[in-house]
């Protein structure tokens, strides 16, 4: 019976995937088979830099909703419950590698050296994007879901021409990460994108971060598979991970760049986490899920569970008050310098359209600022 | 007469079509529970359910080529995109399979798929959100365009939209929709493609439509108390355009400005002023006027106000036009 084919090979029905995991969320470090021994290299020192980032990112984050809440920014996009997976990749990565994001990897921007005030530029409404991408290997967020995963892998492609790929060398070889949500694993864009990554082999690593939801919409209506399984079809081998213990983030980010750069081909990597927060300010989470799962999920918070593992190794009560300041000082210096960020200037509508001089673009912005000048003697002035 | 917000009259409306017709579905992101971004579609999945109000995978040209082939299946889908400018992953699908699948099949199917866009700026957002691409779709021939600007065209206009056998994309003006007005559920407008003439006038005629309106009410006031009387006409449909009606008020008036959000460059205003050239040269005292965005990217929300045509830079418009 056909029916019967099809439930034979309906994977819904079978049992839940492997899923790498090295911290429990009480904190108890646990063995993870063949990743453990790229989890081998941390020290203490490592761990309790990732709870820094962690926290560090969580008040960048917080701080940004308040901003929003106060008028200072138009809209902000929470990473709330997400900073494992972010920092974990982000502090895998060398400095050659070059990272795609989506509008909510603060994250991993932190760990690229972009300043949070330098991302909130574009949630204030100052630009779309005030950071060089080449300084930080790091390219502005993207927001149309899931163009940013085809720009990673011709990216990637541009690797290989160059041969900056499975030399042997540390400092040469170079993955190209592309992040993107659970939602945005429907696009055409990103089935193109796995398609040129397995034609090509193309040294990219799909980094994809299932926080359960796009927008109002649970993972369910997106897929009927695991979405770490997404890419086998086109060749694109994939690993689930608990996006919410950062040991294990990190170790199979590691191997997985490793690999990546060795020229073994594209890889995807699905951090299983949560979005905790709204999915971004404009949102109302309460007209579509419930409390309780979030609050399931609150039980699994990488910062907490982190933080066990830590006192139980004997960190010093200080390490936490310190990082705590670090922080408040944090928060205060982002919010300082958004309040202050000079209005920008009218003429920046036009000074970047194009390159080379547009003899259009210079006509209306000549007239434009003409007009705009014509307020200034009079005494209303332009609104 | 009930009075509703805009987006609110968009809801009456569309459950009435569903009403009406159980062929009728919607089809979006976050359209479901959430009752979409502007909740537009709120309530309707709890009443219609899941197989009439579908949430779908977040895939613009997935929801728009599917929606083709239940339309060829004889449903009458109804799309939501979510924000303007997140259409053009649909726009293949648009252009090349709605707009001329009648054409390919020489009448053998027509596609009533009516696809609603939010549009336009003003609402403070980022990148992609404050568009408005009318114009580019009004370019391809086999789409109907329309644009209400009060709640009683936004009732009627997306019934309309609903049973027409072609494919129409309405285009709703999303910073207006908290603008409250009355709704008169028994008298429809004059039809989907008739444009408005909103107030008399005798010196000016300013064409607008959609999100502009109410600003360019504000325009006519303005004038009136500078001694200049504006007509004022509200496009309403942007595919086809109804040349005669602003032929009719350019032929009493001699003076013309087209305003809109969307580029001037080969924007409507272009087309329009091309038209009424050649069919009203002899009666007009000045060269049609355009106030409308730049040849640039939308800017950043600090910025937006200089892009979108306000009531000063239409006043001085209709001023520059009065000059000549
Ligand atoms: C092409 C496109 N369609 C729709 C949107 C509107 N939108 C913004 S975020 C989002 C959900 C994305 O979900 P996911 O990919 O899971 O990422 P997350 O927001 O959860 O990080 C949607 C529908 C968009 N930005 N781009
Ligand atoms: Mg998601």
């Amino acid at each position: 019976m056909t029916s019967n084919i099809a439930q034979a090979s309906d994977s819904r029905t079978s049992s839940e995937p492997r899923m790498i995991q090295m911290l429990t969320p009480d904190g108890e470090r646990i063995s993870s088979g063949e990743y453990d021994a790229f989890a081998a290299e941390l020290d203490d020192e490592d761990l309790r830099g990732f709870y820094k980032d962690m926290v560090l990112v969580r008040r960048v984050d917080a701080e940004g909703n308040a901003l929003q809440r106060q008028g200072q920014l138009g809209l902000w996009a929470p990473l709330l419950g997400q900073e494992a997976a972010q920092i974990g990749m982000g502090r895998a990565l060398r400095p050659q590698d070059f990272v795609f994001p989506t509008y909510r990897e603060h994250g991993v921007a932190w760990c690229r050296g972009v300043a949070p005030e330098t991302l909130l530029g574009l949630f204030r409404g100052q630009n779309h994007g005030g950071w060089d991408p080449q300084e930080h290997n790091f390219h502005t967020y993207t927001i149309v879901i899931g163009s940013q995963t085809l720009h990673a892998t011709g990216y990637a492609m541009g690797v290989g021409l160059d041969g900056e790929v499975g030399t042997g060398d540390p400092a040469r070889d170079t993955a190209t990460v592309a992040c993107f949500g659970d939602g945005a694993t429907s696009q055409g864009d990103v089935s193109e994108a796995l398609t040129f990554a397995g034609a090509f082999n193309a040294p990219v690593l799909f980094f994809c971060q299932n926080n359960q939801w796009a927008i109002s919409e649970p993972t369910s209506v997106q897929t009927r598979v695991p979405l770490f399984m997404r890419g086998q079809g086109f060749g694109v081998p994939g690993v689930r991970v608990d996006g919410n213990d950062i040991i294990a983030m990190y170790a199979v980010a590691r191997a997985s760049l490793d690999s990546v750069r060795a020229g073994h081909g594209p890889m995807l990597i699905e951090a299983f986490t949560y979005r905790m927060g709204a999915h971004t300010t404009a949102d109302d989470p309460t007209k579509y899920r419930d409390a309780a799962t979030t609050e399931a999920w609150a039980a699994k918070d990488p910062i907490t569970r982190l933080r066990a593992h830590l006192e139980s190794l004997g960190t010093p009560e200080e390490f936490f008050v310190e990082v705590d300041a670090e922080a408040d000082a944090l928060a205060a210096r982002i919010r300082e310098n958004c309040i202050s960020m000079a209005e920008p200037d009218p003429a920046e509508i036009f000074a970047y359209a194009y390159r080379e001089p547009h003899s259009l673009v210079e006509e209306e912005r000549a007239e434009y600022l003409d007009y705009l000048a014509s307020f200034e003697d009079s005494t209303e002035g332009a609104r | 007469m009930p009075t509703l917000a805009l987006s609110k009259a968009i809801t009456a409306g569309l459950r009435k079509a569903m009403e009406d017709d159980d062929k009728v579905v919607l089809i979006g992101e976050d359209i479901g529970k959430l009752g979409g971004v502007f909740r537009v579609t709120e309530g309707l999945q709890k009443d219609f359910g899941q197989r009439r109000v579908i949430d779908a995978p977040l895939a613009e040209s997935g929801i728009v080529g599917t929606s083709i082939g239940m339309a060829i299946r004889g449903y009458r889908p109804v799309i939501e995109i979510q924000f303007d400018a997140f259409i053009y992953p649909a726009y293949d699908q648009i252009v090349t399979q709605l707009a001329k699948l009648h054409n390919r099949t020489r009448g053998h199917e027509s596609l009533p798929v009516v696809i609603r866009v939010p549009y336009g700026g003003g609402i403070g957002s980022p990148e992609h959100h404050s568009e408005s691409p009318e114009a580019v779709f009004a370019h391809h021939a086999g789409l109907r365009i329309i644009s209400p600007s009060t709640p009683h065209d936004a009732y009627w206009m997306i019934q309309e939209a609903i049973d027409s056998p072609d494919p129409v994309m309405f285009f709703e003006p999303k910073r207006r929709y908290w603008l409250r007005g009355e709704v008169d559920t028994d008298n429809r407008g004059p039809g989907p493609h008739t444009a408005q003439v909103v107030t008399e006038g005798t010196d000016v005629t300013l064409v607008a439509y959609g999100p502009l309106m109410p600003t360019a009410a504000d325009v006519v006031a303005a004038a009136a108390d500078e001694g200049t009387s504006v007509e004022l006409i509200d496009l309403r449909s942007l595919n086809p355009i109804d040349f005669d009606t602003i032929e009719a008020s350019v032929k009493k008036t001699g003076r013309l400005v087209v305003t809109h959000e969307a580029p001037v460059f080969l924007g409507l205003g272009a087309e329009i002023a091309a038209r009424i050239t050649e069919r009203s040269f002899y009666h007009l005292e000045a060269p049609v006027l355009r106030v409308g965005g730049f040849h640039t990217p939308y800017p950043g929300s600090k910025l937006e106000h200089h892009y979108l045509p306000d009531l000063d830079r239409i006043l001085d418009g209709v001023d520059r036009v009065l000059a000549y």
